[in-house]
């Protein structure tokens, strides 16, 4: 029990203080995950738009297949870009291993499946007339998909931040392939592997509730864009 | 439209610049070493004269020995810090080191319960202690995960000739810090080094007493290797030959030497390079 107060006390301490490891390393944490989400957005939008409103053989099997990707282990995708980019590997030369842009590559891995598929469902959840409509009205295929995708906003809404829940709270992929460099490539839930690991419960416990303290102000910020622009 | 695209283009060039802030300019060197060294928290005394006086940034991976020099071997760290000594001339006869240099000692111990079931403390070699303990089936945590501190384990077990196996034998294949307080939880015997242990039991994190000390092969010395540029031409081989002529130097010795005397009463290693550094 004293853990848990030690772990809400400090915490408050840390984020009042703005202790400037902590600050940074919720920094990093936040830039890690956010450029990662970005990407996978980037990406898993359109490609969920096409894959929902494209009929072509194998479309089922695909759906399945980005469905399965949903429980990618973390510790797997890490192993997997790890053996991709260490020196041995294939991608070796770019000396990426334990750099801030391999975690990132790891995060962009996680978060896309997620993002396709939410979008596949947001998509086919949909009215279809409304891809109808805006066919008719003469709209073109770039404009009919921004129609399509305006009207499931909310959907999209929820996906990205789906995306983004996974990454900014996994520690498996940033742990094997960032190295838990501190000041460098050291975020919060690897940091807070760390403290475990050194026995600093109530340090690392505070952590915890810094970690979703910021993850609760990001959820508030994409609310507040989306009912701002719905 | 043009609202649009022009948020489309500022997400872009944030996303880039986002990524060009994680380029950074300054020289770095990825040292792979043990968590004990990490956990100690010795290094974050040891390489900040280092980092300012050669203007480079030390990446620190600390993991086990086995994977410690695994890195190495890879060419995915420039110099390795390890506590292995057999594994340690291996990876230097088999060409992937070169130069290695010794940097310090401390001991390994076993701790355990307060009531010692085992009866160890009476023994009088290390693998003797092992033996009794297995005997009992007494709760004994293993590292499990080839580091220096498990190699030392599985070779006192093979002088006790003893294959540890049963429910009382727990492979945990954790970290040191996070093994001692599994012993603390478990009331369980384990091998540590001093190091570690000492930063642990005096912050209170465990109370387990030490119960076994001071046989030879309890020995344990550091050492400091660079990577073979012959092998792995990527390496920063300058670089990390200057952090082994800073931790051999009269100044990185002496950190050494001093290291923990404050906090914990008593050093939590002892200097190799230099015997007695001014």
């Amino acid at each position: 029990m004293e853990y848990l107060w030690g772990g809400i006390q400090g915490a408050a301490v840390l984020i009042i203080g703005l202790d400037s490891e902590v600050f940074r390393t919720v920094l990093l944490s936040l830039r890690i995950s956010l450029t990662a989400t970005l990407i996978a957005s980037l990406v898993g939008i359109p490609l969920g738009f096409l894959i929902s409103t494209h009929e072509f053989p194998l479309k089922r099997p695909t759906i399945t297949f980005f469905n399965t990707l949903l429980s990618l282990p973390t510790v797997v995708v890490g192993l997997f870009l790890y053996s991709l980019l260490s020196r041995r590997g294939p991608l070796g030369p770019l000396s990426l291993l334990f750099t801030p842009t391999a975690m990132v590559i790891g995060q962009f891995i996680l978060a896309t499946p997620i993002i396709v598929a939410l979008t596949i469902a947001a998509i086919q959840a949909m009215d279809p007339r409304a891809k109808i409509t805006a066919m008719t009205l003469g709209a073109g295929p770039f404009r009919t998909a921004l129609t399509v995708l305006s009207e499931a906003r909310f959907a999209l809404t929820a996906a990205v931040i789906a995306g983004f829940g996974r990454v900014i709270a996994e520690v498996g992929t940033a742990m094997m392939v960032g190295g838990n460099i501190r000041g460098y490539t050291r975020i919060m839930t690897t940091a807070i592997a760390l403290e475990t690991a050194k026995g600093e419960f109530a340090f690392a416990l505070s952590l915890g509730f810094i970690l979703l303290f910021v993850a609760f102000s990001i959820n508030i910020l994409f609310h507040y864009l989306q009912a701002k622009r719905g | 439209m043009n609202k649009k695209k022009y948020v489309i283009v500022m997400v872009l060039a944030l996303c880039i610049l986002s990524f060009a802030s994680f380029v950074s300019a300054r020289e770095r060197l990825k040292l792979s070493t043990t968590t004990s060294t990490e956990n100690s928290g010795l290094l974050y005394e040891l390489l900040p004269p280092f980092e300012k006086q050669f203007k480079v940034k030390v990446d620190v991976i600390s993991v086990g020995t086995g994977k410690a020099l695994k890195l190495g071997e890879n060419g995915d760290a420039d110099v390795v810090l390890v506590h292995a000594r057999e594994l340690e001339d291996k990876f230097v006869a088999d060409g992937f080191g070169v130069n290695r240099r010794d940097v310090m000692h401390n001991d390994f111990v076993i701790i355990g319960p307060t009531t010692d079931p085992a009866g160890i403390g009476k023994t009088k070699t290390a693998a003797e202690a092992l033996k009794r303990i297995a005997k009992q089936k007494s709760p004994f945590v293993s590292r499990g995960d080839k580091s220096g501190t498990h190699n030392k384990e599985l070779s006192l077990w093979k002088e006790a000739q003893v294959t540890p196996l049963g429910s009382w034998y727990i492979e945990s294949g954790r970290g040191m810090g996070e093994v001692l307080i599994m012993a603390h939880e478990k009331r369980a015997y384990t091998l540590t080094d001093r190091g570690t242990y000492l930063a642990f039991q005096k912050e209170g994190k465990i109370t387990l007493p030490v119960l076994f000390e001071g046989d030879p092969t309890l020995f344990n010395p550091y050492g400091i290797i660079a990577v073979n540029p012959d092998r792995q031409p990527s390496v920063n081989y300058v670089m990390a030959m200057a952090l082994i002529g800073w931790v051999t130097s009269p100044g990185g010795q002496k950190i050494i030497a001093e290291y923990g005397k404050g906090k914990y009463g008593a050093p939590l290693f002892y200097p190799d390079a230099i015997k007695s550094p001014k």
